[in-house]
Parts: structure tokens; sequence; C-alpha cells
């Protein structure tokens, strides 16, 4: 066992995978609502967990463009499978929430939002891809004077343990996105999975000292020069075996400079607009408000959604919507994604996850169209030179 | 945690009273409003924009058409178009309804000091207008010319008619206005507003013009006053969008890289001329 005061930010230790259920305990002992991935309706949602057993063990998931198959891995592993459909966004950016509550009666109108208390949550499970989603995802929600109240309540007590990717799927493109696989950056823990024929490990990082608060408690031993280097060889395996790719340079300037490029027509003969990509994306925060009267007359509710920039309402002014075609709802998506996000919010807003890709039931891939754009913008400039 | 205070939620509007209306057309109405708690008035720019909510009805961007020096009450015009603007507009006075805001860049009146102010207005687009011809008018020295045109459907959509007998009579206001059609009684120009533009007398070298009013308006007018040598950043435009949110978070009102909201709704031509002309931006 390592002393507590060599349990501190900085610290690498080591969790066996027969003590994992500690570290589940320990959470709910703390007072987090432990969410983690777990399997449901064949995939792997993130969902409340109360145990170590609800995790996927021994779980794989096999991605291809409008595909998605869990299957059973050769091993044991806790974390072995591929970031399933929807990630954390939920559970920070509501699908759906009451914003406030309006009163009127007589010469009184008033306004009152619920009082909820946010839930304090350990994330268990994040991947790197995911960590960057949820940084993004904050440059929106918590910028400037007016940080979201809801996301910002939610956001501040959460508790983020994060997993080293052990394999890349075959949508994955975080290298590209440089968001992953490694965590570097934005959580408190982070483990690595350590499988061999006789061992079952965690190699745990601490990075905050949230972080270590948790590890104090959990019956951690100190790292093998080894062991480090295993999860290293890891992440190194995994960054080699990208099954996606998106070259991103000068991407920014393709699009917004080829906004009329025959490419729109001709993913929008394939494209549903069906909203799949923006409803499993970790960085779409786009939303809508729908008014709710009661029945009296004397009250109503203002609530908050998640909104689709496919839908045709979206975009909706007196006379009709502004983007009618699909080809112009399909350029929003992609070209705000891959482009206006870095003037809006400094980065790209994509991070590599695959989902998009995975969850197109037209088999649409992002990195297949970005790559088609650039090849029509190659041309245009072969043709102007 | 408790209930976030009304402070720090952006999405919580306030509660404003309506103290004056007045129908200026069929189905457009100038509300003026004045907040509930005195506390609450605040001062904006010409060319910025409120959240108005109707209750139980939802909230709509509408911008605001009064004089920016009257501190304490805000004026909006409002055209009945949808299931938010008809009960507002439906409101009798004395009524409450909620208001966020102001948000939004507004006219860069300061830009035009010095030298020619063109104001070019088609239909409701007079109103966002009429604060920065207002602010003008007060301090008219400071400007060359004042032009404004102003093109509507037919003579019973024009807005501000005291306004613009206000306006038609001051020898140092360049006025005139246009509709589309018209009937025997009415005198004054008919066609498009382009025409008013062709014609009006200003300096293209030591001037600058704010235009509101349909998008493919604003895109015309652009071009004629391009053709008349203005260049493109002497010339802006303010844009509509659907808007949810009002400071650049839920995403409705993007204009290429730009939240119209946040960036706008005003902007300088040479900065988003290039979206303009694009289709279903």
């Amino acid at each position: 066992m390592l002393s507590a005061d060599q349990v501190k930010p900085g610290a690498q230790a080591v969790l066996s995978r027969a003590d994992f259920d500690h570290l589940i305990t320990v959470l709910q002992a703390e007072g987090y609502d432990v969410i983690g991935p777990t399997v449901d309706n064949g995939a792997v949602v993130y969902q409340e967990i109360d145990n170590a057993g609800a995790l996927p063990e021994g779980v794989a998931s096999r991605q291809a463009a409008g595909r998605y198959r869990l299957e059973k891995r050769a091993d044991n592993a806790l974390f072995g499978y591929i970031a399933g459909a929807q990630s954390w966004r939920p559970y920070l950016f509501q699908p759906s929430r009451t914003v406030w509550r309006a009163e009127k009666s007589g010469d009184e109108l008033s306004f009152t939002e619920p009082e909820e208390p946010a839930p304090k949550m350990a994330f268990l499970g994040m991947r790197a891809c995911e960590l960057a989603a949820i940084e993004l995802q904050d440059r929106v929600f918590m910028n400037g004077d007016a940080p979201d109240p809801d996301y910002a309540a939610r956001r501040s007590g959460a508790l983020f343990i994060a997993v080293n990717c052990g394999e890349a799927g075959e949508t994955c493109f975080c290298v590209s996105m440089d968001t992953g696989p490694k965590v570097t950056r934005g959580h408190d823990l982070v483990l690595t999975e350590l499988i061999a024929p006789d061992a079952h490990d965690f190699l745990v990082e601490i990075e905050t000292e949230a972080g270590a608060e948790i590890a104090r408690k959990l019956p951690l031993r100190a790292a093998e020069p080894q062991e480090v280097g295993r999860a290293d060889a890891i992440l190194a395996e995994t960054a080699q075996s990208m099954g996606r790719a998106l070259d991103t340079n000068g991407l920014k300037e393709i699009l917004q400079d080829n906004q009329d490029a025959p490419q729109w027509g001709d993913v929008a003969e394939r494209c549903l607009s069906c909203a799949n990509c923006t409803l499993v994306c970790p960085t779409c925060f786009c939303n809508t408000t729908e008014d709710v009267t009661a029945l009296d007359g004397e009250s109503a509710e203002r609530r908050q959604r998640w909104a689709s920039c496919f839908n045709l309402d979206f975009s909706y002014l007196h006379g009709g919507p502004v983007r009618p075609s699909v080809e112009a709802r399909y350029r929003q998506w992609m070209t705000h994604k891959l482009a206006h996000w870095i003037d809006q919010f400094g980065d790209s807003g994509c991070v590599g996850c695959g989902r998009c890709i995975s969850w197109c039931p037209a088999s649409i891939d992002i990195t297949e169209e970005a790559a088609a754009l650039r090849r029509h913008a190659e041309e245009a400039d072969n043709g102007e030179n | 945690m408790t209930a976030v205070s009304a402070q720090t939620d952006p999405y919580r509007p306030q509660v404003w009273r309506i103290v004056e209306k007045q129908m200026e057309t069929a189905d457009t109405a100038t509300l003026a409003l004045e907040p509930k708690d005195r506390a609450n008035a605040m001062p904006f720019e010409p060319g910025q924009f409120n959240m108005l909510y109707a209750f139980g009805g939802g909230e709509v961007p509408i911008s605001i058409s009064g004089d920016p020096r009257e501190t304490g009450r805000i004026i909006h015009t409002i055209r009945a178009v949808g299931s938010v603007t008809r009960p507002l507009i439906a409101h009798e006075r004395g009524a409450l309804v909620g208001l966020r805001g102001p948000f939004g860049a507004g006219w860069p009146v300061e830009a035009a000091r010095g030298k020619d102010l063109l104001i070019i207005a088609g239909g409701l687009g007079l109103a966002p207008l009429r604060p920065a011809i207002l602010d003008a008018l007060h301090r008219r020295s400071a400007f060359q010319r004042i032009v404004i045109l102003y093109g509507a459907k037919d003579p019973d959509s024009l807005l501000f008619l005291g306004d613009i007998a206000d306006w038609r009579g001051r020898p140092d206001v360049g006025f005139d206005v246009t509709v589309d059609r018209a009937g025997q009684d009415w005198h004054g120009n008919i066609g498009v507003i382009l025409r008013l533009i062709k014609a009006a007398h200003f300096d293209p070298a030591n001037a600058v013009a704010f235009i509101c009013g349909p998008e493919v308006m604003m895109r015309l007018a652009a071009d004629e006053l391009m053709a008349r040598d203005l260049p493109q950043d002497s010339i802006y435009v303010s844009l509509e969008r659907n808007m949810k949110c009002a400071f650049a978070r839920c995403g409705h009102c993007q204009f290429g890289p730009h939240f119209v909201c946040k960036d706008g709704p005003v902007f300088r031509l040479d900065r988003i001329r290039a979206l303009l002309q694009t289709p279903e931006i």
C-alpha cells in the first residue's frame, strides 16, 4: 500500500482488478452518483452504476460507417470497447430541462427557476476525445459574463475519471484532431487497463487534488517502471491504429471558400437529414426553447431542449426556413463543425470520436466528405493556375 | 444549490409593462414599455434588440425602435407574423411582458460623424433604423448630409407617419419614400427603392450608409450604393435570423462564422458580403 502522502497530483500507482469495486464504493461514499459504461440494448451506454459488475466486462465494440455491434473479447477487460453511441453530454447539457416557470395572476408576472440541486456526479471511463469535447462545450456554456447556470452547476461538481484507450475503432480519428488517444488534460484521474495472462491491473495517474482525495482511499500499490512502460506502449499502438484520418491542414479555408461546391449536392442525395449525427456528437450545443402553458392559463413553463441544424424549423423565420434544402443543412453542420467553430471558439468542433460516422444510417463519413471537398478545392486551384 | 439569481441567469426575463400602444398599420403596433422595477431600466445603442416574451406564447427578438436618449422606457415596433408577435401586439395598455436585453452590435452612428449619413429602409426595416435617425438628428451638426430613403409595400404600410412628416419637412434632411403599389390618391414615388438610391445626393468618398430591410432588398441596395462608388466598408446592414437565446448559445442565428445575435445584427458589408451572396446561409 502507498502511504497517503505519496498519493498526490502527479503520482502514479496501481489498482488491481480485484480491488476495482473499491473505486465505485469510495465514490459513492463521497456522495457521487457514479455514471459509467454499461451494456444496454446491444450498445455501451453511460448510466448510473452501483458496482463494477455493471461494467461491460469482456465486451468489444466494432464500428464502421453506419454500423455498431458488440462482440465478446478474448479477455476480461472492463474498458475494452470503443466509446459508445452517446457521450457524457446529456449529463452536463441536459437533453431537456425546465428553464423557468412563469406565473401570472392579476397584475403580477413572475419568473422562477426550478429549485433542483445539481447532482454531484463522477464520470467513470471517459475517453480523451470525450474530455476534449467537454472542454469545447465549456467554451460554449461557461463563456463570458453569462454562464449557463444549469451546465455550470453540473460541471463544477463533477469528477472526471478517464481511461486511456487500449485500442482504436474503425471510425476513430482522434489523432488527426489532436485530442487523443492519451488523456492529457481535463481529468481528475486517468486509468490505463493492463491485462497480462497472470494479472489484471489499472495504472492510476493522479491529476488533481480532487482525484487524489479519492485515490487516497483506494488500496493502491506503487507502480513498477515496466507497468508505466506498458501503458505508454499500449497508447502508442492505439495511436498507430486509428481507423480513420482527417487532414485538417487548411481545412477551415477549404470549407469556407467552397460553399458552392458540387460536393454538397452530392452528399445531400445520400443524407436523410435525420439529425442522428448531431444527437451523437459530443460537442453539438444547439438548443431550442418550447413554451408550455398550463390549462388554467395562469402558469407557463419554458423548456430548453437539444435542437439540430438538420431540422427545418431550426432556421425558421417568418415566411419559411432559411435553409430549406438538405444540401444547405448538411453544409451548415459540417462547415460549422470543422471551420466556423475555429472562428467562434478557437478550435475545431470535431474531436475525432467517429460517432457521426458510426451512427449515420446512410453511412456518410465526415472524413470522406472532407477529403472530397479537398480534392474539389485542389482541382479548382489547379484549374486556375 | 439554490436557484440562480436573476442577475446571473441569462435566461430569466425582467417584467416590463406596456404603457402605450399605437397601431402603426393593420398588423403592426408600436409599444412603449417601462420596467415594473425601475432599477431594471437600461440604456441601449441604436440597432440593438431585446427578447420579448408574451406570457405562454414564447419569446422573439425585436429590435428597439425608440429614441436612445429617452431613458426609462423602451419602444418596440412589432408586426404580427407569428405565434409570439400576434399575442404581443394583442396586449392592451397596462399588460405585462417579459424582456431580456438589450443584445447585439448596433449601428455605428459615430462612424458617420463628419460625413454624409444615408439611411435606407425597406418595410419594417425602418424600425431598427429609427433610433439611429433620432440619434443623428439630435446632433444634426455632427454630420454632413442626412439622407433617409424609405420603401414600403403600399401607402397603408408606412410606419411612423409623424416622423415621416417631420423628416419630410426638415430642410436639413433629404427624405424620400417610395411604395411598390398605390392607388390614385398617392402622389409620391412608385417603384423599387433602388431608383431613389440612384438619384440620392451624397458624396461617395465621404459617406456611410445604414441599410435595413428584407435581405434581397439589402443586397440590391448595397450593390446600387457600390455602383455609385460607395466602398463596402462604408455600408452597414442589419440581419435577421431565428434566435432563441440571444447570447451565442442556441446556435440558431448562425450566419457563416457569425452569431447574428452577438456579432450582429448590424454588420459591416465587407465582412459578410460573400455570405450574403450565397444562398441558404
